[in-house]
């Protein structure tokens, strides 16, 4: 086993730990589910906490890894989410093996976020720094107003489209709306559940993480690191960019068919798919270090857990959540911290050394 | 036939010809010299030649083929890498991860491939880790193979960027001012180094510097550029005893 750990390269072991960290984590939390020592309040969060680290990590993707500030994560999330929804609720007296109905709609969520990708990287991608951030937002709000405006019903004569109100989609009696403008989509099957969750955040992490450390990963570093020098040795700019891109904004089209399916009325608002969202994912990214994988999901974890333990604090708790923000920044930035850090995993190193 | 073919090449950025009517012809493994004060355009024919600027007349043949207005991407295909004047390394990756980006476009798999870990991954980034580690050792620095470039001591940064442009295994090498910034005694150094290189890998390399110790010393012909215009060309000693290149670069 020692002999084993020994030839791994350093990433492989880094790459391990984050995993066994979240099997961990999940192993700890069906135990204190099972035995009801958590409020019920926070078991609700438990599905919240699986597509936040998703969007943690694969926001990461963009801004650690190819480096470029994308502030429309929820965008893509959003996509998901309604793709997904709209699916599973067509089908939701067709299909009625939940697994099924779920897995497909996932798969519907993915692959329409990621065209959205596609189809957003392909002009945005050519801009840099804070012009590439300003028109992520754009579209990320873009995409959230669509939605909002778009109805699609559904009668014996076929599917009806309008972004004017249901009036216009003049459906026969026996129709029914399935997406209704700002009220959404209601009666979605409740299909998340927390395992569904931890495998897709493993998922996440496989993909991620095996992307960064292989072939592509290197182009796509290279790119961040510098551009005309990547360019030099032959890397295809445009491509790896949109390769990160797309594959970001599927992960975070996996998010948004988890946070549909958590929910029996799905709606698109500030809130949730709006800016504020994707700030709140970007803050989980910086805040665990950005480029730092594992700490996107340490940090998507605590940052979502803190409001809910720090309930009964009452007036105080958003006073200690920023508290909370200040410091797991200084503990990650502050160039002592960093220093003491070091100094502390040096010393370990040395340690592991002399056992040997 | 010469490998590298340049005829009439020139270039101007709004009213000022930076490059006019340059001319060059390197033969296969030949070490050839680029000098000039600062300004004259030096800098600016790399950038014709790799395809960072378009040039606006003249013809570039490398080993017969025209890649004359190519892109970076498919002039770096073709056979020309290149270092740069002021240091690009890729900082946050290690050392072996630089030279193993440089050897992209000659060691392939599938995006699926790297993803899901299977065997065509495990193999070629066998081949990788080999190939890279051999061109670390050639430039001493396979005891560093594991730390970020960034860390390195500046000679070492000179080195490795070296080695990432030969792991693209190129025809010619375009080195930008290689000695910038380094002592006698590491310019010595890298003298002998750039002479291995030629003997190891058959290369033939283009270099700008402006320490004359180490121009006389390897390049066997030199072109001096002043301020666009080609001043002079030929062998190094007739060159740089040329009254013209005197006057105009070098000095009394």
């Amino acid at each position: 086993m020692s002999g084993m750990l020994k030839k791994m390269s350093k990433n492989t072991k880094n790459s391990l730990i984050t995993y066994g960290i979240v099997i961990a984590a999940y192993i700890v939390m069906q135990i204190l589910i099972s035995t009801g020592s958590i409020s019920s309040l926070l078991e609700g969060l438990m599905v919240p906490l699986c597509y936040y680290i998703i969007l943690a990590v694969s926001l990461n993707l963009v801004v650690g890894i190819l480096g470029e500030l994308s502030l429309g994560h929820a965008g893509f999330m959003c996509v998901g989410a309604f793709s997904s929804a709209f699916f599973s609720k067509c089908m939701r007296d067709v299909i009625t093996v939940d697994i099924v109905r779920f897995l497909l709609a996932l798969i519907i969520g993915i692959v329409v976020a990621a065209i959205f990708g596609i189809l957003i990287g392909i002009p945005v991608l050519r801009l840099k720094g804070d012009y590439l951030a300003i028109v992520t937002l754009a579209f990320g709000e873009i995409i959230k107003n669509l939605v909002n405006v778009l109805y699609i019903g559904k009668d014996s004569n076929g599917f009806h489209f309008s972004t004017k109100d249901v009036l216009a989609l003049d459906m026969e009696p026996d129709g029914t709306v399935i997406v209704n403008g700002p009220q959404g989509i209601t009666g979605t099957p409740k299909d998340a559940t927390f395992l569904i969750g931890f495998i897709l955040i493993l998922i996440t992490l496989f993909i991620v993480l095996n992307l960064i450390n292989s072939r592509d990963g290197r182009a796509i570093m290279s790119i961040r690191d510098n551009r005309i020098a990547a360019e030099s040795i032959g890397i295809n700019i445009t491509k790896y960019k949109l390769m990160a891109f797309t594959i970001s904004a599927a992960l975070a089209g996996a998010a948004g068919v988890l946070y549909a399916h958590n929910l029996s009325t799905l709606t698109a608002t500030t809130n949730n798919f709006g800016y504020n969202q994707s700030i709140m994912i970007l803050v989980f990214v910086v805040l665990g270090g950005i480029g730092n994988i594992r700490g996107s999901v340490i940090a998507a974890v605590i940052l979502t857990l803190l409001p809910e333990l720090l309930r009964g604090l009452d007036d105080y708790r958003m006073l200690i959540y920023a508290v909370v923000l200040i410091f797991m920044m200084l503990f990650n930035w502050a160039p002592k911290a960093i220093e003491w850090r070091e100094r502390y995993l040096r010393f370990g190193k040395k340690k592991k050394e002399a056992v040997q | 036939m010469a490998l590298l073919d340049v005829k009439n090449l020139g270039i101007s950025f709004g009213g000022l010809r930076a490059v006019n009517a340059f001319d060059i012809s390197i033969e296969k493994e030949e070490l050839y010299g680029l000098i000039g004060p600062n300004g004259a355009g030096k800098t600016t024919v790399f950038n014709l030649l790799t395809g960072v600027y378009k040039p606006d007349s003249g013809k570039v043949l490398l080993d017969g083929k025209d890649i004359t207005g190519k892109k970076t991407i498919e002039i770096s295909k073709a056979g020309i890498a290149r270092t740069f004047q002021n240091i690009r390394l890729f900082k946050k990756l290690s050392v072996l991860d630089n030279v193993k980006t440089g050897l992209h476009n000659k060691h392939h798999y599938s995006t699926v491939e790297g993803i899901l870990r299977l065997p065509g991954y495990r193999r070629v980034e066998k081949e990788m880790d080999e190939k890279a580690m051999e061109l670390l050792k050639v430039f001493d620095l396979e005891k560093s193979a594991h730390i970020d470039a960034a860390n390195l001591p500046y000679g070492q940064q000179r080195r490795l960027e070296i080695a990432r442009a030969l792991a693209t295994e190129p025809k010619l090498l375009l080195l930008d001012e290689p000695a910038a910034g380094m002592n006698p005694n590491e310019t010595g150094e890298l003298m002998e180094m750039i002479r291995f290189v030629r003997e190891e890998f058959h290369m033939t390399i283009l270099l700008i510097e402006h320490d004359m110790k180490l121009v006389s010393g390897i390049c066997e012909r030199l072109t001096v550029l002043n301020f666009g215009e080609m001043l002079a060309q030929g062998r190094t000693s007739d060159v740089l005893n040329d009254p013209q290149v005197i006057t105009a670069y070098l000095g009394e």
